[in-house]
């Protein structure tokens, strides 16, 4: 049951406000999955997840601006606050209580450092969320184009080591009948794709390899088929990484949101 | 007599010094910034219990962690050993606690397996260092110094080690033979294999090799003990505290500036944040850290607790691939500039400046080189946060010298401009919805 839609529908908040309306969550799509035309993919397969769960959900659309995350990890920590602010205040005039995000970089600062600057509200990842669904059967895929496939994935630094969230993902491939395939460095001993920290915005410092190929190199030695990711900027890299080495036919790079979307039957 | 005399006048004066050495390094991490680090405490005891008595993050490298087992627990149970040297050394006894009759050579036993293994895993150690030449123990930091360091440490704790063997051997010979000074408190499991090398000794001569093996061993202890405030080694002291006082939250989450709240709360909303800037009344006359003494005292501390063992840095990624940026460098270049700047305040008086900074030490390319990945922290087994040195710095470099990489200022002027890292407009923030 392939979407042949041009456009998701996708609830805006300023809408649902108009009519009186709250949603459950809010889906906080991220810079990368706003404009990253590679993320724009894996925000749409999860709206496109969302949709077919029927869940309460909406975005801020053009509301909705940078956390400030990189700024602050760049030592700009007034350009930080002021972002954190702003968007702090946005969420209390649509009483947001619970934020879905996709980015990891977003949610590190929603979770553990919005707090200190009077943010009230809850915040999950996609990952959990998902992983909670399938398990609790709001979820059923009804394909399984993953089975016994050959998968690794890539720990995103800011959910294994920076917040412990190195299950979810491995929980949800299981349900997918994927075949796990670890790395020689996984969970909270992961190496980082060389984007975080504001390196993805700048130009690596000279050295004698790129962090990201390094991190590819890992991943394809284990044979997999599907180097799976979750966060726009180990995205890039590692699909920069397979393009490097020329690997681009027999591996692909899949957000574990585009994974579960085609196991529903929609093609993100 | 004379000889109970010389040991009171050399553990006095040893007593001495060691204590001169730690306030002088106690003096130099207080002279980092305030901070209060007094919550959670009951949480604090468990992690100091699990990764610092327990070791628990050594084992992720289970080799270095067993070798490291063995010098760790030696070191702890043989100093049991040096209670008995001290009484004896003090009033002329001779083994005082061979009172404990059978007991006695089953703990002798087990201090003699104990020094055993940790010349074992020194000779290891040293191997590593020197023929196998771990990549991580030779990087660009690891200078004539920390190596010799490395060395020096590894030496001392074989030759210490030996000395009690020696010691306990000549002492088995001697028990055997019947010397009136040797009474007979029993065989001893390591020794007694090594008694051999030195049968054809005469008694004598055999008393002189115990004696000298005796004086060795705490002549050696007591200059190894202030050898160790100017060394690396320094970390069998301050792990405890350095593990208790670390950061319990996740390791994702940066430091607040409540100063720079206020600040943007002002530009913000202009009246209502006076209010809040008078309550909180804080002042910041400098945003991050130009010098070591703009940190806190905790990194001062981390800097005195790291024992360069580098794990840090073979598991960072910029390391990995060749650039420039070394977590380890990091600390080691905070130690020695509060080092270096303890030295100059104790010459020339509180307040005043030699001139240098962190940034002679450490430039631009290594802290611009830095993921955030946070695994240098993770990995560190004694909780240092070299990050947290990163971001101070980064924090001056860029808010006080608008120094961040061209690329940083065309990112930050985004965000600030168009609400996003790259140049898109607000209005496009849907367009993600369209195929």
């Amino acid at each position: 049951m392939m979407s042949t839609k041009e456009r998701i529908d996708v609830p805006v908040m300023a809408d649902l406000a108009a009519r009186g309306e709250k949603p459950e969550y809010l889906f906080w799509v991220g810079c990368a999955g706003a404009f990253d035309d590679r993320y724009k993919k894996v925000s749409r397969a999860f709206a496109t997840i969302l949709n077919h769960m029927g869940a309460s959900y909406a975005v801020l659309g053009t509301e909705e601006t940078c956390t400030g995350d990189p700024a602050r990890r760049a030592g700009n920590e007034m350009l930080f606050q002021m972002q954190a602010l702003q968007v702090i205040e946005l969420f209390a005039s649509y009483e947001v209580d619970k934020v879905i995000t996709i980015c990891p970089h977003c949610y590190n600062v929603f979770k553990n450092e919005y707090p200190e600057l009077g943010a009230r509200f809850e915040v999950i990842t996609y990952l959990e969320f998902l992983d909670q669904a399938l398990s609790d059967g709001r979820l059923k895929p009804s394909l399984s184009p993953f089975a016994g496939t050959r998968v690794t994935f890539h720990d995103p630094c800011y959910l294994a080591r920076a917040n412990d969230l190195c299950e979810p993902p491995r929980s949800i491939l299981r349900l997918l009948d994927a075949q796990l395939i670890e790395m020689k460095r996984n969970r909270h001993e992961a190496l980082c794709c060389g984007a975080g920290g504001g390196q993805m915005f700048k130009e690596a410092e000279k050295g004698d390899k790129e962090v990201f190929i390094e991190r590819t190199e890992e991943a394809l030695e284990t044979g997999s088929s599907v180097i799976a990711t979750a966060c726009p900027f180990c995205m890039v890299m590692l699909t920069d990484g397979i393009k490097y080495k020329n690997r681009e036919e027999e591996v692909s790079n899949l957000d574990i949101a585009e994974l579960i979307a085609r196991s529903l039957g929609h093609e993100s | 007599m004379i000889a109970n005399l010389i040991f009171s006048i050399l553990l006095i004066a040893a007593a001495w010094l060691f204590t001169r050495n730690v306030r002088r390094i106690a003096g130099n991490i207080r002279m980092g910034k305030k901070q209060q680090i007094n919550d959670q405490k009951g949480l604090r005891w468990k992690r100091m219990a699990r990764v610092a008595i327990g070791q628990s993050k050594m084992t992720s490298r289970p080799l270095s962690a067993i070798m490291h087992i063995f010098v760790y627990v030696g070191f702890i149970v043989i100093n049991i050993e040096m209670l008995e040297i001290l009484i004896d050394g003090l009033f002329g006894s001779h083994r005082i606690l061979s009172f404990l009759g059978s007991a006695y050579p089953v703990l002798i036993s087990a201090f003699e397996v104990l020094a055993l293994l940790v010349i074992i895993a020194c000779i290891i150690f040293l191997a590593r260092r020197n023929l196998i030449r771990l990549w991580r123990f030779r990087t660009r930091e690891m200078t004539a110094w920390p190596r010799s360091d490395a060395n020096i440490i590894l030496v001392t704790e074989i030759l210490l080690m030996a000395s009690i063997l020696v010691m306990n051997a000549a002492d088995g010979l001697l028990q055997l033979r019947g010397d009136p000074h040797y009474a007979v408190v029993g065989s001893f499991l390591v020794s007694d294999f090594m008694q051999p090398w030195f049968a054809g000794m005469s008694s004598s001569a055999l008393i002189t090799l115990e004696r000298a093996s005796w004086w060795f061993h705490i002549i050696g202890v007591l200059i190894f003990l202030n050898y160790i405030p100017y060394s690396k080694h320094f970390h069998i002291f301050l792990s405890f505290p350095n593990v208790f006082y670390s950061r319990l939250e996740p390791l994702g989450k940066m430091t607040n500036m409540p100063a720079i709240t206020n600040e943007v709360k002002m530009m913000l909303d202009p009246g209502a944040a006076t209010e809040a800037a008078q309550a909180e009344g804080e002042e910041m006359d400098q945003f991050g850290a130009r010098d070591a003494t703009d940190l806190t005292w905790k990194h001062l501390m981390d800097a005195y607790t790291c024992t360069e063992c580098g794990r840090c840095t073979s598991s960072c990624p910029a390391s990995i691939t060749g650039k420039k940026l070394s977590p380890r460098k990091v600390v080691m270049d905070v130690r020695d500039r509060i080092e270096e700047l303890g030295k100059h305040v104790r010459k020339h008086g509180e307040g005043s400046t030699d001139g240098h900074s962190l940034f002679d030490r450490i430039s631009g390319e290594e802290l611009w080189a830095c993921t955030t990945c946070n695994a240098c922290v993770h990995e560190c087994p004694v909780d240092i946060d070299p990050l947290a040195v990163i971001l101070e710095l980064r924090r001056y470099q860029v808010m006080e010298k608008a120094a961040a990489p061209g690329e940083l200022n065309a990112t930050f002027n985004n965000i600030e401009n168009n609400g996003a890292p790259w140049q898109f407009s607000h209005e496009d923030r849907l367009m993600w919805t369209e195929k």
